[in-house]
């Protein structure tokens, strides 16, 4: 009896990565951390080079070897002969987790009430079983930022992996206060507002934030010399930004905003990231003057004037680059995040060229995120965030194979892939015998 | 004699005067290029002479007869120009939302050919769209097939004259929404959604009767009767019933297709291909066995409730059950890279290259009824044709020319930094559109009480 449980529980263990890929009826396959030997791959690490035959050690969540003798007796070893080893996909402004269908009000949570509301947390309403978020890791996106919007300061952007039970456990370890700086430009095809009333509104806006920023600083003040201030968790949340302690993460996007906002920046003295960005092209030698880094994105979206060339969208991010502002990619979205590599293919296409495109989502946000000790690259050190795909993972035809977050070995299922297993040959077909 | 050669070429002159306008029609031979023709396989280093508008050889080493130019091709790829089977591109309006059933509106009366989209969707390789009425009624306007011909002033030269007459039907949320939960009338339910279209065509049936009977009674001697009103809404029901309209659904879930299959069966309707479709994977061998199939997006789901169960493999499945598959846009940014869609069916199922490019080519031609025209490269058809750099399955490809009846329309190599046809007196400033990604998706534009009277505070509510 005993004999044959050891057996059951062997040929079951023998199926254990068998059951990562496929799942079985009546399993379910969970996240699973160990210790994973990723044998003779092609390693594209983004920061050193591209290494042929290398194997990658996983252990404790962390990248432990990199090299081509690398052996471990206890690990789970994993052939990637012919395959290509890339870091985890990061982009840089989504609203991941925090949005299950986007008509239904009751399951949206990435906009509240008012105008300022920095306080407002993102990581808070995320939701660790979205179903978009099993959608996006298998395309080899592990590490998104999940950001509110809404009013002039939204709230607190939070970057989060793509695995985990809890909030906490996603959080990847970046916090960015967001503000939607104050536009002249139209708000779509509804917005009637006569080109005077849209000025007007705009120095309006302008206003008010400069007064705001103004009643924060004076909170901070008065805070550091010791006043004892009342309750005001919108103002202590700016003053953050105004301390040092977090950026600003500025949605900005018509070409005469980034030039307000550059001068608005200008003499605050803070950490500022610019996101958006589409009409970046047309001011990009000031923007890198001002050495702002700027998440930009979607590319794959449509010009912002009817006049502009058809592939302004397309070439935004590579002529941002060439002027020498530094460049990460977004795609804006919620159930759609897996397009990110898509989005950067096509950047690669019109300009940016693939090796930039390819630190544009991975290393560049984690450089401007500053935490590039942990993400964006492979490297001994860093956090096991990691993809194995067939060939190039933004050429639409390659598959992702393996996904490991923090060291988890993610299954390669989702509620898409279970349809297409159920539904592809169903069971009665046409005629119901 | 003289004189009558004179009546004569003045005779000729009046019929073609009458006749709708000339489209130009162009000569070209493309040379050295990767043929792919989706009907006869890929041919290398191939060369495709075009005549008047018109394929006349497909093969190795063509020469150009005099005063036909010649664009060298080495290196780079020539497909079919893309056919779009679902698009509100060069339409001012899009939805007359005012009735369940709208039969008798023509998006062919609203076409608008200086929309800057004809041209960014060539610029995209697409040479023809189905502009379609929106989805705010369960049977809604007749949709116009257009061809790409950028500059034409005239609205009926971006008309494909020879497509047949298609229709817009659309189930689910978006009609019921707007009738049953903005107006208070049926329908409110998928319920009532059946029940618009069976009572439509029941009184279509009983329309065409009354015609019938007063035509043979015409016949009889002492004949006093006089004919039924005539309706334009109804008599669109009867050619729809009597087979000169293909039916376009708007539709998602698994169980509104299948109604519609059933009411069609009833009805003996045979041309009836289904939109978006996003559960259409549930019921893929009855839209195989009783359709013209299924036009869908690669990838959209989660927007609204009745997308949530969606899969991106949904392409896939419907194509392995042997339905009639395509992707389509319905967004003027989508159509801009309709090549990069149809490959996410083989990272979504792993199509191969000749599905994949099927579905934006010779099955949407099919599901258009326009496939003896054009959507392949074979002797005989429209010469409209795209040029890429780089694979058109690759994310990497880059779109260069495209041509409609043999004339180039785009060419990425003498792109202006503004290409409108007409610029707006009225408009002191350019509007800088920064949503122009959801602005994009016109589906349930013209709805006002989603779209203007809340500014835009329901712009989720698309498709």
């Amino acid at each position: 009896m005993n004999r044959i449980l050891t057996s059951f529980c062997a040929t079951l263990l023998a199926l254990l990565p068998l059951m990562a890929v496929a799942q079985i009826d009546g399993e379910f396959v969970k996240p699973r951390n160990g210790k994973f030997l990723l044998k003779n791959a092609t390693v594209v690490t983004v920061t050193k080079g591209t290494l042929n035959n290398t194997s990658v050690l996983l252990e404790n969540g962390k990248i432990s070897q990199i090299g081509t003798g690398v052996t471990s007796s206890d690990a789970e070893e994993i052939d990637c002969t012919g395959l290509f080893i890339y870091p985890g996909i990061i982009d840089g402004g989504t609203r991941l987790g925090l949005v299950e269908v986007s008509s239904v009000p009751e399951t949206v949570d990435y906009a509240e009430i008012g105008n300022v509301s920095p306080n407002m947390q993102a990581l808070t309403t995320v939701n660790p079983n979205a179903e978009a978020i099993g959608v996006t890791r298998v395309s080899g996106v592990t590490t998104v930022l999940t950001v509110p919007s809404g009013g002039l300061f939204p709230g607190t952007a939070a970057l989060i992996n793509l695995n985990g039970y809890t909030p906490d456990q996603m959080y990847g370890g970046f916090k960015a206060v967001a503000m939607s700086f104050p536009s002249s430009g139209r708000r779509g095809r509804f917005d009637r507002r006569s080109d005077e009333n849209i000025k007007k509104d705009g120095e309006k806006a302008m206003k008010e934030a400069s007064e705001i920023w103004e009643n924060a600083k004076s909170y901070l003040e008065l805070k550091n010399s010791g006043a004892e201030l009342t309750y005001y968790p919108e103002m202590e949340q700016l003053s953050k930004v105004i301390s040092g302690e977090l950026p600003l993460l500025i949605e900005v996007n018509a070409a005469s905003d980034i030039l307000n906002a550059i001068k608005w920046v200008e003499e605050k003295n803070i950490k500022v990231i610019f996101t958006g960005v589409a009409e970046g092209w047309r001011v990009a030698d000031q923007l890198a003057k001002s050495k702002i880094p700027v998440v930009t994105g979607p590319v794959q979206a449509l010009p912002t004037r009817a006049s502009d060339r058809y592939d302004t969208p397309y070439a935004n991010a590579g002529m941002l680059a060439k002027a020498g502002v530094k460049v990460a990619l977004r795609t804006d979205e919620e159930e759609n995040v897996r397009n990110l590599p898509f989005h950067a293919a096509f950047a690669a296409a019109y300009g940016l060229g693939k090796e930039e495109a390819l630190k544009a989502v991975t290393i560049n946000p984690a450089e401007i995120f500053g935490i590039a000790d942990q993400y964006g690259s492979v490297e001994v050190g860093k956090r096991a965030n990691l993809i194995v795909s067939t060939g190039d993972p933004f050429e639409t035809r390659s598959q992702i194979q393996h996904v490991f977050i923090d060291g988890y070995r993610i299954p390669m299922s989702n509620r898409h892939i279970r349809l297409y297993q159920e539904f592809l040959e169903r069971s009665p077909g046409l005629n119901a015998n | 004699m003289k004189k009558n050669i004179f009546l004569l070429a003045a005779l000729i002159g009046l019929g073609m005067g009458t006749t709708h306008a000339q489209v130009q029609k162009g000569s070209v031979l493309i040379k050295n290029a990767t043929v792919l023709t989706i009907t006869k396989g890929n041919l290398e280093s191939s060369d495709v002479l075009v005549q008047n508008g018109i394929i006349t050889q497909v093969g190795k080493n063509l020469t150009a007869p005099t005063g036909i130019s010649t664009i060298d091709a080495t290196g780079k790829y020539l497909m079919p120009g893309i056919i779009d089977a679902h698009s509100h591109v060069g339409l001012d309006v899009v939805n007359e939302a005012s009735a369940p059933i709208t039969a008798e509106i023509r998006m062919k009366d609203v076409v608008n050919p200086y929309e800057i989209g004809i041209y960014r969707a060539l610029a995209g390789g697409v040479t023809i769209s189905h502009a379609m009425h929106g989805s705010a009624n369960v049977i809604g306007g007749q949709n116009a097939t257009l061809k790409h011909r950028w500059g034409s002033k005239d609205p009926a030269d971006i008309i494909m004259q020879d497509a047949p007459r298609t229709i817009k039907f659309a189930l689910g949320e978006n009609p019921t929404r707007v009738h049953g939960r903005g107006n208070g009338i049926q329908p409110r339910s998928r319920m009532g959604v059946e029940a618009v279209i069976r009572n439509g065509f029941n009184e279509a049936l009983q329309y065409k009767k009354a015609w019938e009977n007063y035509t043979l009674a015409k016949t009889q001697k002492g004949n006093t009767s006089t004919p039924p009103t005539y309706n334009e809404r109804l008599q669109t029901l009867v050619d729809i019933l009597d087979g000169k309209i293909i039916i376009h659904c708007h539709s998602y879930r698994a169980d509104e297709i299948y109604m519609l299959i059933n009411v069609v069966k009833d009805f003996n309707i045979k041309k009836l291909v289904f939109q978006h479709t996003n559960e259409g994977f549930k019921v893929a061998p009855e839209i195989a066995e009783y359709t013209m199939g299924a036009s869908v997006f690669a990838d959209w789901w989660a927007y609204k409730m009745e997308v949530y169960y969606s899969t991106a493999y949904n392409a896939a499945i419907l194509q392995k059950n042997g339905a009639l598959t395509s992707i389509n846009s319905d967004s003027a940014e989508l159509i801009r890279h309709l090549y990069h869609e149809a490959a996410k069916t083989q990272r979504y199922g792993g199509l191969t290259d000749e599905e994949a490019l099927a579905m934006i080519t010779i099955n949407p031609a099919k599901q258009l009824g326009i496939e003896d025209k054009v959507g392949s490269i074979e002797v005989g058809k429209q010469a409209d044709l795209a040029i890429f750099e780089g694979h058109p399955l690759s994310a990497y490809a880059v779109p260069q020319m495209t041509f409609v009846d043999g004339i180039k329309y785009f060419d990425r190599n003498s792109d202006q930094l503004d290409q409108r046809q007409w610029v707006a007196a009225t408009e002191m400033v350019e509007p800088i559109h920064l949503r122009a990604n959801e602005e994009a998706h016109r589906c349930m534009q013209d709805v006002d009480a989603y779209f203007e009277a809340f500014q835009g505070a329901f712009f989720s509510e698309k498709h």
